[in-house]
């Protein structure tokens, strides 16, 4: 993984002094509670309903174990002793103390860290493929160009006063396993019919009050031009983005209002002007970066049959480990979704046990996954017994991955002061409902993902099945879409009717899930069901009087 | 009176005295030196080009620096201006003066100017900053040097510092 330099650590380091004397200027009463807001939140401090909240980046989701065990040190020290994996890769302390915060961030930049960004109308942090260069289908490994991203965007001083926040994700494989189409700009890599390498440029995705998927801004961009580029697109709208209305600012109403090709059209007149500046990377600084991402020391093993064991390690073996690309090895993912937790949540013990594990069995390292869960990613096949027995014993090893009770979902009113409903509630309704796994894995791949507002954190548009709360007249009540989708071919669900009540949202799911039962071919998932039949069969039982639904 | 901090290659950044007026202060131009709004200078331009003094231009966050383009030969300062903490148009102004008009005057910051947003300021190619009412001049300075590195090229003519992308 990236290692700082004496540059990055001198960064990170001003970055804190800085941070500290903010902080002490608002206590002080030399800022006001406005003037100090741009300024906390572009550093991942957010004011919640309870406490402060502090968004810790992580980097595309890597994390080594020293990092990890750090984490879990400031979240005993500073915090409740537990912290939330989002799903922006990132890591949030829910109750630290302002005055906490300088010193917080002092520790972390101890281990080449920070929450720079993580927050505020800039760009943040950059997100990739939780499966980096393990993936058999990958074409180019994203992460060297992640950091690439991470670097240029980091305080750059034309962009920190966007007109809203923008995010960046880059894939470097066919399948999208980082919802790339709905970012602001969304980059993959692809080689053209001679093997060159490039970046398809998707621009204008996003989530919240207007779902929209990315759009292709451009085919094929040499790679050596990707920060011109972007800066290109950033200063079209930082120059041209709304900032009359929060909720029309961001890049995909521009790109909107404009059209894609008027707005393709000035990007590109602005790139020809800057596209032969020092921003052009040259060969030396990308292979410095690829440099970092090498495979680790792989043994030379062959795979080995793991059929053989006890039911439960089987079930895990089957839903929480994937495919990987050398021969004996395994990616494992450890479910943040256990029954009874709020998703993505992590208690301290559990950082601190993974970061031995890591140590142990993947070479010191740890992912954070966009669904709120973590991953080994580099496992002896040999050694997933023992792997799988250690874990089940820190409760991360519920084999879920993928079913119906993987869901995304975001803090919600419990901790959120965005919020107009409840998540974490809803999340262990639907767990204490659908709690037979055997029926979950006849069930087979649905994702459910849930956001408290419209502000959609929990990427409920993309969900096969969303789950939004909203508020009616002071009671917290869930709108339900259909059919929406984060991979290649990204889609947004449409809504199926009317909200319902709290209490009822695990019983209208059962409805749902019976409708796809009744109508699925053998083996279809429940997505493409949907996307078979439509949403009409399923409108028609959820909202059926009841003595008819009986 | 607001302080005046202006950055020069040679010798860093320093209080200074502002010799500037604006013509609605100055309208007979004694000073020699006027600042027009950009209406007002579009207006008048003919009227002053060949006057003898030294000729500015102060732009709001919506105005389009290409509007200036075959005005800037002519001026030796364009004022940009900054309305609240979270405006941001003011930085992509000045790179597009230093960097594609090669903009050689002064670019100064005027308005809600204040500590945090200095820093940025500089790297974008301001090189004078009027600084917003309260705000202590000292401490402004010491605001200008909280970074010594940084990950971007600088625009043109702004301070040298250690960065990378070039390297």
């Amino acid at each position: 993984m990236y290692r700082y330099d004496p540059i990055d650590q001198a960064l990170v380091d001003q970055r804190v002094a800085q941070f500290r004397d903010q902080t002490r200027r608002f206590l002080a009463g030399e800022l006001t509670e406005d003037e100090f807001k741009p300024l906390r939140l572009r550093n991942g401090l957010y004011m919640q309903r309870h406490a402060p909240m502090l968004r810790i980046a992580i980097p595309y989701g890597l994390l080594s174990s020293h990092q990890l065990r750090t984490l879990a040190s400031v979240a005993r020290r500073y915090d409740r002793g537990f912290g939330h994996f989002t799903t922006r890769q990132n890591l949030q302390l829910n109750w630290p103390k302002l005055e906490d915060v300088p010193d917080i961030l002092a520790e972390l930049a101890g281990v080449e860290m920070h929450a720079m960004q993580t927050s505020g109308n800039c760009v943040r942090n950059v997100t990739a493929d939780h499966l980096a260069g393990v993936a058999a289908d990958e074409i180019e490994d994203p992460r060297p160009w992640c950091e690439i991203v991470r670097q240029w965007s980091t305080l750059h001083p034309e962009f920190s006063y966007l007109p809203r926040k923008f995010k960046i994700a880059v894939t470097g494989a066919p399948a999208d396993r980082a919802a790339s189409e709905v970012h602001d700009i969304g980059l993959h890599l692809k080689r053209d019919a001679i093997g060159a390498l490039g970046f398809e440029v998707l621009v204008g995705g996003g989530l919240g009050r207007t779902p929209i998927i990315g759009k292709v801004i451009r085919e094929l961009l040499p790679p050596q031009h990707l920060l011109s580029y972007l800066e290109a697109v950033l200063r079209i709208y930082n120059e041209e983005g709304r900032r009359d209305n929060l909720n029309k600012a961001r890049i995909k109403i521009l790109v909107k209002s404009l059209g894609i090709d008027e707005f393709r059209r000035r990007v590109e007149a602005e790139w020809e002007r800057i596209r032969d500046s020092a921003l052009e990377l040259n060969w030396r600084e990308i292979e410095r970066m690829r440099s970092f991402f090498t495979p680790p020391p792989y043994e030379a093993l062959a795979d080995v049959d793991v059929a053989a064991g006890d039911v439960r390690f089987m079930a895990w073996y089957r839903y929480n480990t994937r495919a990987h690309k050398v021969p004996g090895y395994r990616v494992v993912f450890l479910s943040l979704k256990a029954h009874g937790e709020a998703p993505g949540d992590m208690t301290c013990e559990q950082m601190s046990a993974v970061a031995d594990l890591a140590d142990r069995y993947s070479f010191g390292q740890v992912r954070a996954t966009h669904d709120q869960n973590l991953l080994l990613a580099d496992v002896r096949q040999n050694d997933l017994q023992e792997l799988w027995r250690a874990l089940d014993r820190e409760r991360l090893a519920t084999p879920n991955i993928g079913t119906l009770t993987d869901m995304i979902c975001c803090p919600g009113l419990d901790f959120c002061s965005l919020a107009n409903a409840g998540s974490i509630p809803v999340a262990k309704q639907i767990h204490a409902h659908f709690d037979d796994l055997d029926y979950l894995y006849d069930l087979g791949e649905i994702q459910i993902k849930m956001s408290g507002c419209m502000n959609a954190c929990g990427h409920h548009h993309v969900g096969h099945i969303g789950i939004l709360g909203v508020d009616k007249h002071g009671e917290e009540w869930y709108q339900i879409t259909l059919g929406g989708s984060a991979s290649e071919q990204a889609a947004l669900g449409e809504v199926i009717g009317p909200s319902v009540p709290q209490a009822e949202v695990a019983a209208t799911l059962q409805k749902i899930i019976d409708v796809y039962v009744e109508h699925r071919f053998e083996e279809e998932r429940f997505i493409d069901t949907v996307r078979r039949i439509g949403v009409d069969p399923f409108r028609e039982r959820v909202y059926a009087p009841a003595h008819q639904a009986a | 009176m607001r302080q005046l901090i202006r950055q020069r290659e040679s010798a860093g950044p320093a209080l200074a005295e502002d010799e500037w007026r604006s013509i609605e202060d100055d309208p007979t131009g004694s000073s020699r030196a006027l600042i027009f709004p950009l209406a007002r200078w579009q207006s008048e331009r003919e009227r002053w080009w060949l006057w003898a003094g030294r000729l500015g231009v102060r732009i709001a966050p919506a105005d389009r620096v290409e509007t200036l383009e075959h005005d800037l030969r002519r001026l030796a300062l364009v004022a940009i201006e900054f309305t609240g903490p979270s405006e941001g148009r003011g930085y992509s102004q000045a790179r597009v003066l230093r960097d594609r008009f090669r903009f050689g005057g002064e670019i100064r910051a005027v308005g809600y100017v204040k500590l945090d947003q200095l820093f940025f300021l500089s790297r974008c190619g301001v090189d004078a900053f009027e600084l917003a009412e309260g705000i202590d001049a000292q401490r402004a300075l010491a605001a200008l040097k909280q970074f010594d590195v940084a990950y971007q090229p600088g625009a043109v003519n702004s301070p040298p510092m250690r960065h990378r992308v070039s390297q």
